[in-house]
């Protein structure tokens, strides 16, 4: 086997197209990721067109919220580029120099101050799908966020209300009489007077006035929460079951790596054994003289030749990956053990699945482009979401996920290098069986082919 | 002279393809034979039997008693060579893969044999097709085989290329070197092999000089060969199989 493998790393070494793609392919994947998962995403540049007056306030209660700091805070996630009018903004955006705006109309202070009218910004967009795609979802973020803001400042006025007519006091702002007694207060003047009347009518419908007042006191006390809710109905408190949580950068990573250490793997692999038939060498090496002492090699040990090159290579630039994203996402180096092992196993496991392709092709470029058009979808099925599909179609997947080693393989690493569940062990032994089971699928394929 | 090589009712099926049926002969050490018949006729199945690409569905390939060392070297029809390993390497490679004893001796010695010395370290796929071809044929011969098989060896090659070819290898069957090689160019089979073997639809159906060949159409010794198997085959086309004439 090791003529062979000397034969193949001298055809590898000598192939300097291949052997540039699969250093660049991975480094550049590498340092994409890495860039940009270590900066935050860009802001869309957006037109602002503020038409009320300087200054303006919108009135909640007694308090006062200025305009510019709901504007500020509303376009905290744009880059926002400030115009003067509506018929500028409208120019810039039809120019593309900015990918939407937003006007801001004079009257908004005033409907918002009126309580009963719903104010309105004016947005003006353009560009293809996606890019109005990302204006409106990053717009109705941002209003999202500062209508939050802005309910939470209407909910205080209001509590400061409802604590004033509580407690009693100045009220001015509701414009109430001054000194005014507050409900909390009634209760007991209402006992005092009471308890000084004789029984009768009027000391009836006193006591029918303080039960109300105590009822009504409770109640208002409760609305203050109430308000509270209203203001956030639904709070999350995430509850992980198992396993640990898996920050979204070092996950794709993970991805990165599968990705690559797939591709390379299965390219290799299927590339080597039909370079071999493309060459009419395959008979060569398997033919078997009568009276002789059997073939050159066995097909089983050229398919383990084929699958080891093909997994050392993309072993080698799988872990130099991971090594170089580490450089901009912290990884736990003290797993390094556990990262080389789902590695290696994972690069076995598409050397197998590579060299059953590559029995069943019988040229290089037909191989290559099986293992593409094989790969692909494989690592886009492994990545669909529980829910995000149908029960029986997220079934189909997770059943043609199951037979490939690409969602094991992200399953081996995702827990070697995250300590995600399953635990490690499990998707070892599902990628040690299907490294079996396509290993036994190339051996009939080679069988074949002669 | 004692047989190298027995072949004894030899039968290969692909599904319901019979592409052999009951072929037998025997070869001598040294002989020079060439495998002639239409397209079709499983010359290619033969030898593909005989070199052990393929098994055989019934009917055996036994090598010559008393045969030390005996081994077949094969030629296909194909370069069968790495484009880009060099001719040294080539050689190397499957001088190693056959176990051969001197590895560098035996490079050196079909280096020499084939006139590739000075080409010894270009890459393969930078060769012409004739020295790609004489390529293929000394990785037949790397190991010094007993019987070296030859499908179709001059197919690709121009005439002054076949000349060379045909010089070489009967330089090797002079040297003791068993030669069978199937042909379409029925001039070359009368020129350089001493014995043919006519196949037509699977089955053996001659088995002697090309003389007797032409003898048996009536012929007379000089007369075209071409002409005689085309007539010969006529006259078989749609004879039960039987016995080869000889």
């Amino acid at each position: 086997m090791r003529w062979l493998l000397r034969k193949d790393a001298l055809i590898l070494r000598r192939s300097r197209l291949l052997l540039a793609l699969l250093i660049i392919y991975p480094v550049a994947i590498a340092l994409l990721l890495g860039l940009a998962i270590s900066r935050s995403p860009a802001r869309p540049r957006v037109a602002i067109v503020n038409e009320t007056a300087p200054g303006e306030t919108i009135k909640v209660g007694s308090q006062r919220i200025a305009v510019g700091a709901y504007a500020h805070q509303l376009f905290d996630q744009v880059q926002a580029v400030e115009v003067p009018t509506r018929a500028q903004a409208l120019a810039k955006v039809k120019s593309g120099e900015v990918l939407a705006a937003v006007v801001i109309p004079p009257d908004i202070a005033s409907r918002v101050s009126s309580a009963t009218e719903k104010a309105q910004l004016e947005v003006l967009y353009n560009g293809d799908a996606l890019e109005q795609s990302l204006v409106r979802s990053t717009l109705n973020s941002a209003l999202a966020q500062a209508n939050l803001g802005f309910s939470e400042q209407i909910q205080k006025a209001a509590g400061t209300v409802i604590s004033s007519l509580l407690s009693g006091g100045r009220l001015g702002s509701i414009g109430a009489p001054e000194d005014l007694i507050g409900l909390n207060q009634i209760p007991p003047t209402l006992a005092a007077i009471i308890g000084h009347l004789p029984r009768g009518h009027e000391r009836t419908e006193l006591e029918r006035i303080d039960t109300f007042a105590i009822f009504a006191a409770q109640n208002l006390s409760l609305s203050r929460n109430v308000l509270a809710t209203i203001g956030q109905p639904i709070r999350v408190n995430s509850v992980l079951l198992h396993g640990r949580r898996t920050p979204l950068n070092t996950f794709a990573v993970v991805v990165a790596v599968s990705v690559s250490l797939m591709f390379v793997c299965v390219l290799l692999a299927a590339g080597g054994v039909a370079l071999e038939r493309e060459e009419h060498t395959l008979a060569r090496l398997l033919r078997s003289p009568p009276g002789g002492s059997g073939p050159l090699i066995s097909r089983e040990l050229l398919l383990v030749e084929k699958t080891l090159l093909a997994a050392g290579c993309a072993f080698v630039l799988a872990f130099a990956m991971l090594a170089g994203i580490g450089a901009f996402v912290a990884l736990d180096w003290s797993r390094v053990g556990l990262w080389l092992a789902a590695l290696a196993l994972g690069a076995v496991a598409f050397g197998a699945l590579g060299v059953a392709i590559g029995a069943l092709a019988r040229e290089v470029r037909a191989a290559s482009l099986l293992a593409f058009a094989l790969a692909l979808p494989l690592a886009f099925l492994a990545l669909v979401p529980a829910g995000s599909v149908s029960g029986g179609v997220y079934g189909a997947v997770n059943t043609i996920s199951y037979v490939f080693p690409f969602k094991p393989a992200l399953q081996a690493l995702d827990a070697a290098v995250n300590g995600a569940s399953p635990a490690i062990g499990v998707p070892l032994l599902h990628l040690a069986v299907l490294a079996g089971v396509f290993g036994v699928l190339a051996r009939l394929g080679l069988q074949r082919a002669q | 002279m004692s047989a190298v090589l027995s072949v004894s009712a030899l039968a290969k099926r692909y599904g319901e393809l019979q592409a052999l049926q009951d072929v037998s002969f025997q070869v001598g050490a040294g002989e020079l034979i060439a495998v002639v018949g239409p397209n079709g006729a499983g010359k290619t199945t033969l030898l593909s039997i005989v070199s052990g690409i393929s098994s055989p569905s019934a009917g055996t390939v036994i090598r010559g008693a008393s045969q030390d060392g005996w081994s077949v070297g094969w030629v296909p029809q194909d370069c069968a060579l790495y484009a880009k390993l060099s001719v040294a390497e080539n050689l190397e490679l499957f001088a190693n893969l056959e176990g051969v004893a001197d590895t560098p001796a035996a490079v050196q010695r079909m280096l020499e044999q084939t006139g590739l010395q000075a080409r010894a370290g270009e890459a393969v796929g930078r060769l012409s097709g004739g020295n790609r071809q004489r390529v293929n044929v000394a990785l037949g011969l790397i190991a010094d085989p007993s019987v070296l098989v030859l499908d179709e060896p001059s197919a690709s090659l121009d005439p002054g290329q076949r000349e060379r070819l045909w010089e070489f290898v009967a330089a090797r069957a002079a040297a003791g070197t068993t030669v069978v090689f199937s042909t379409h160019n029925v001039s070359e089979a009368k020129r350089y092999a001493a014995r043919l073997l006519v196949l037509g639809a699977g089955r053996l159906l001659f088995d002697g000089t090309a003389r007797e060949l032409l003898e048996h159409v009536g012929e007379n010794a000089g007369g075209d060969l071409e002409v005689a198997l085309v007539r010969f085959l006529r006259e078989h086309a749609s004879e039960p199989p039987t016995a080869a004439v000889a």
